[in-house]
């Protein structure tokens, strides 16, 4: 019984190496997610909008009336990463000319009132997701994640984690497949 | 030539280390003194030669020789002397090297001041540090090589992210490397321990000056680390949970458990198998530390490039050191218990709980940190663990240390009269909700835990302030000449334990109350915050060696008295493409005005810029608190009775001796 408990913390460290084995091995992708979503139409969402911006609220409606291919982007003012893609998605949307939507996930609207004055506001329009409901329906498993939605109003691709770096290169892989 | 020069020197350094990792281990299982001594040569001639390689390194980063691929990508020619000289270690192959030069330099400072060491001890002690110099050189060898050359060199680098263009990357990864590698010591102390099957007060007194000095650098990293993101990265904040802050976190919380329970072993000869582990489990997470930064298993804003390839490799690594490492535990401790006996009540008893919450709450971190991978392997899910747990989690485990650390340096050893002990702290019991009460007055309804947590500081500092003044009787004649007698490590310990109260007084005091103010401004704004009155007065253009900056000017006044002018800055960095933010701060000991200007925020806003300005009460504290530490840290290193070296001899203060700011 003794033995047993001096051996326990080479167990639990052998069990944390096969874990981190598994992390590392081939086709793990940190940032891939299977979504049942895919294929599918948006979710019906009806989300009101971040009080104190000026932005209308995210709505299927609104969605079903924008043309083009949309990205819808889940974000909170809490979320460093959020912060980093933060540029990027900005950018994506005035170079190729895709509109911008977002979820403001589990936040204080006022601290995302901040965080959108501090860091620009490029969304057409803004959903408040302050009880995380639109984040159960769309699957997300935190923030950021990023969908591609088609100009029919179909969910195409779904990007967990922050379009940046390598990551902002496999979103640019994933934008032209849909383009095709 | 040179950078040719540096990899011979590396590869061999690789064959030293081989020689020194067999031979001594060996002679001290034959009993040969000749191959125990070899250790010795061996770990000087392999630190010499990882210097060399450094040394080699650190030249092609200075001439900004573009035909090595590491400069090309990590330096330019226009970069600011310090930062080509920084840069020596501001990316992966860099910094891996750092890595085992330090390694060698704890084997050869063992070698050169382990004097009073027994051989045997010594010798295998020096081969265990040799098989991780084996592993960490052939590593770099095989997968990350720093002098790789390229052909055609091309004219200029592609420099260094400008957000390590800061002093705080000058001394941050050395400092931090110091403590973390420097644990490495004590974990070849405590395998060679093992191999020997004996451990007793004396070893705990060689251990302990190298855990001490590995802490005290750590403490000092760590406060620089935090100190840096929040005065360079302009975020407004100095503790983010993220997974690279945390690797480093937990080596230095069980590095304190380890600190306390080797002075248990030390006086009490108990505890022993507990402390070996500790030692293990300590350079271990340094390990996994290294393994998360470079492997890419976890996301992080720190994280270094990430391949796959070398993470399989570092993971190797650390399955032959901590698997290994933690098999012969498991085989050889149970035989090594015994040792004095303690009552419930007794500082003994005291430094368990002390031992068990510090190991609590480094599990709580660990489990935090590595709960996504667990999560997604199980159910596939992906989630991301954010400041919420770690608050929740981290914090209900601090406040009790807290408030045992303020009691445990009352009681005596074996036995100690808790009511005694109880009766004399009433005043500092007093003091403590007075200061709470007050604070509340102060904030009206602010959070209830952070009330909690700042009599709990308050209670911490007084009690250790008590408990001086009575150790040293201040107000008795004689006072000054007991004080001199008094061993340095007790002041160390007092120091330390104020420069903690003193910590989590910032801690509660800056994210409990801060303010924060985000808002356009255009020349004549005015932005009104904690009682000061800002105006934007306008922005201006500035040529700096290798960006341009925009300068905003501020101009601060309270209750219309002038108070100060702050000027941050935006910096363009035309040749890496990127921008940085330098906020410009008011510091105070009662808190930051701190400012920072952002790129005109959307499309409607032009002439407008978004300025952001935060009031942090008490931040200052966290960087006097850390101060206290790295000084308790290094007043008890001085001490004449843990001295490495030969008793007379006397040494220069450890690398870690320097304060956070």
């Amino acid at each position: 019984m003794k033995r047993l408990l001096f051996a326990l913390p080479l167990l639990v460290a052998l069990i944390i190496g096969g874990f981190a084995i598994w992390g590392l091995s081939g086709g793990r992708d940190p940032s891939a997610l299977p979504s049942v979503l895919i294929s599918q139409p948006v979710p019906q969402l009806d989300l009101g909008p971040i009080e104190g911006v000026d932005r209308p609220g995210l709505t299927t409606d609104v969605i079903s009336k924008m043309e083009g291919i949309k990205l819808l982007n889940v974000f909170a003012s809490w979320c460093a990463p959020c912060r980093a893609e933060h540029p990027n998605l900005t950018r994506l949307g005035q170079e190729e000319g895709l509109t911008l939507i977002g979820i403001n996930y589990k936040d204080k609207p006022e601290a995302a009132a901040k965080w959108l004055d501090e860091l620009g506001n490029p969304y057409a329009a803004l959903g408040s997701d302050y009880a995380g409901r639109a984040g159960i329906d769309l699957g997300i498993s935190g923030v950021p994640e990023t969908f591609i939605i088609d100009a029919g109003g179909i969910i195409r691709h779904r990007f967990a984690g922050p379009v940046v770096g390598d990551g902002l290169r496999r979103f640019m892989e994933a934008l032209d497949e849909v383009r095709k | 030539m040179i950078p040719e020069l540096g990899q011979f020197a590396l590869s061999l350094a690789l064959i030293a280390a081989l020689v020194q990792s067999v031979l001594p281990m060996l002679g001290a299982a034959r009993g040969n003194a000749l191959w125990m001594r070899s250790s010795q040569a061996s770990a000087l001639a392999q630190f010499a030669l990882i210097s060399i390689a450094f040394a080699a390194l650190m030249r092609s980063y200075i001439v900004s020789d573009f035909t090595v691929v590491n400069v090309v990508n990590n330096s330019h020619s226009l970069k600011p002397m310090i930062y080509k000289v920084a840069g020596t270690w501001g990316n992966h192959e860099g910094s891996l090297l750092l890595w085992v030069f330090i390694l060698a330099g704890f084997g050869a400072a063992v070698a050169f001041f382990g004097r009073n060491i027994p051989e045997a001890l010594k010798a295998r002690t020096l081969s265990v540090q040799a098989w991780i110099s084996v592993g960490f050189i052939s590593f770099m060898l095989f997968t990350s090589n720093p002098f790789e050359r390229v052909f055609p060199p091309p004219l200029d680098g592609n420099d260094l992210n400008p957000l390590l263009q800061d002093i705080g990357l000058a001394i941050h990864p050395p400092l931090l490397y110091v403590g973390y590698v420097g644990f490495s010591i004590v974990f070849s102390f405590a395998v060679a321990a093992l191999i020997e099957g004996r451990v007793d007060p004396a070893w705990a007194r060689w251990v302990r000056p190298w855990t001490l000095a590995a802490w005290t650098a750590l403490s000092a990293g760590i406060g620089l680390g935090s100190w840096w993101a929040y005065y360079e990265l302009g975020w407004g904040g100095w503790w983010f949970w993220d997974p690279v802050e945390n690797v480093s976190f937990m080596p230095w919380l069980l590095g304190t458990a380890l600190l306390h329970s080797a002075i248990v072993t030390e006086k009490r000869d108990t505890f022993k198998s507990w402390t070996i582990l500790l030692a293990i489990l300590t350079f271990s997470l340094s390990l996994l530390g290294t393994f998360i930064v470079r492997s890419g298993l976890l996301t992080s804003v720190h994280a270094f490039a990430v391949d796959p390839e070398r993470g399989i490799y570092i993971l190797g690594l650390l399955f032959v050191s901590i698997g290994g490492s933690l098999a012969l535990f498991a085989w050889r401790a149970p035989s090594m218990e015994g040792g004095g006996l303690f009552a419930p009540i007794s500082r003994e008893a005291g430094l368990l709980i002390n031992n068990l919450l510090l190991a609590t709450a480094t599990a709580t971190v660990l489990f935090g940190t590595l709960y996504p991978l667990f999560l997604e392997a199980v159910t596939g899910d992906k989630i991301s663990v954010g400041p919420p747990f770690f608050n929740a989690g981290f914090i209900p485990i601090m406040l009790p240390l807290l408030l045992v650390m303020g009691i445990g340096p009352f009681l005596s050893w074996k036995r100690a009269d808790i009511r005694g002990v109880l009766s004399r702290l009433k005043l500092a019991f007093a003091i403590a909700v007075i200061v709470a009460l007050v604070v509340w007055y102060i904030t009206t309804g602010g959070p209830v835990l952070a009330i909690i947590a700042m009599g709990v500081s308050v209670w911490l500092l007084v009690a250790t302030a008590q408990e001086w003044i009575k150790r040293v009787k201040l107000f008795q004649p004689g006072a000054v000449a007991r004080i001199r007698r008094q061993p340095r490590a007790s002041h160390g310990m007092t120091l330390a334990h104020l420069g903690v109260a003193i910590l989590a007084m910032g801690a509660t005091g800056s994210s409990a109350w801060k303010e924060d103010i985000v808002t356009f401004a255009s020349p004549g704004t005015q932005v009104e915050i904690a009682g000061f009155e800002l105006t934007f007065e306008g922005m201006k253009q500035q040529q700096g060696p290798n960006y341009v900056a925009q300068v905003a000017t501020l101009n601060v006044t309270r209750g219309g008295d002038f108070v100060t002018k702050l000027y941050p800055e935006r910096r363009v960095y035309p040749a890496a493409g990127s921008t940085t933010t330098e906020s410009s701060i008011r510091q105070t000991l009662a808190g930051d005005l701190y400012t920072s200007i952002a790129e005109p925020a959307a499309e409607g806003a032009k002439g407008q810029w978004t300025l952001r300005v935060l009031y942090e009460p008490l931040v200052n504290f966290l960087w006097i608190g850390t101060a206290f530490l790295v000084l308790g840290g290094g007043l008890s290193l001085s001490d004449r009775r843990l001295r490495v070296g030969a008793p007379r001899k006397s040494k220069a203060a450890p690398v870690g001796a320097t304060p956070a700011e």
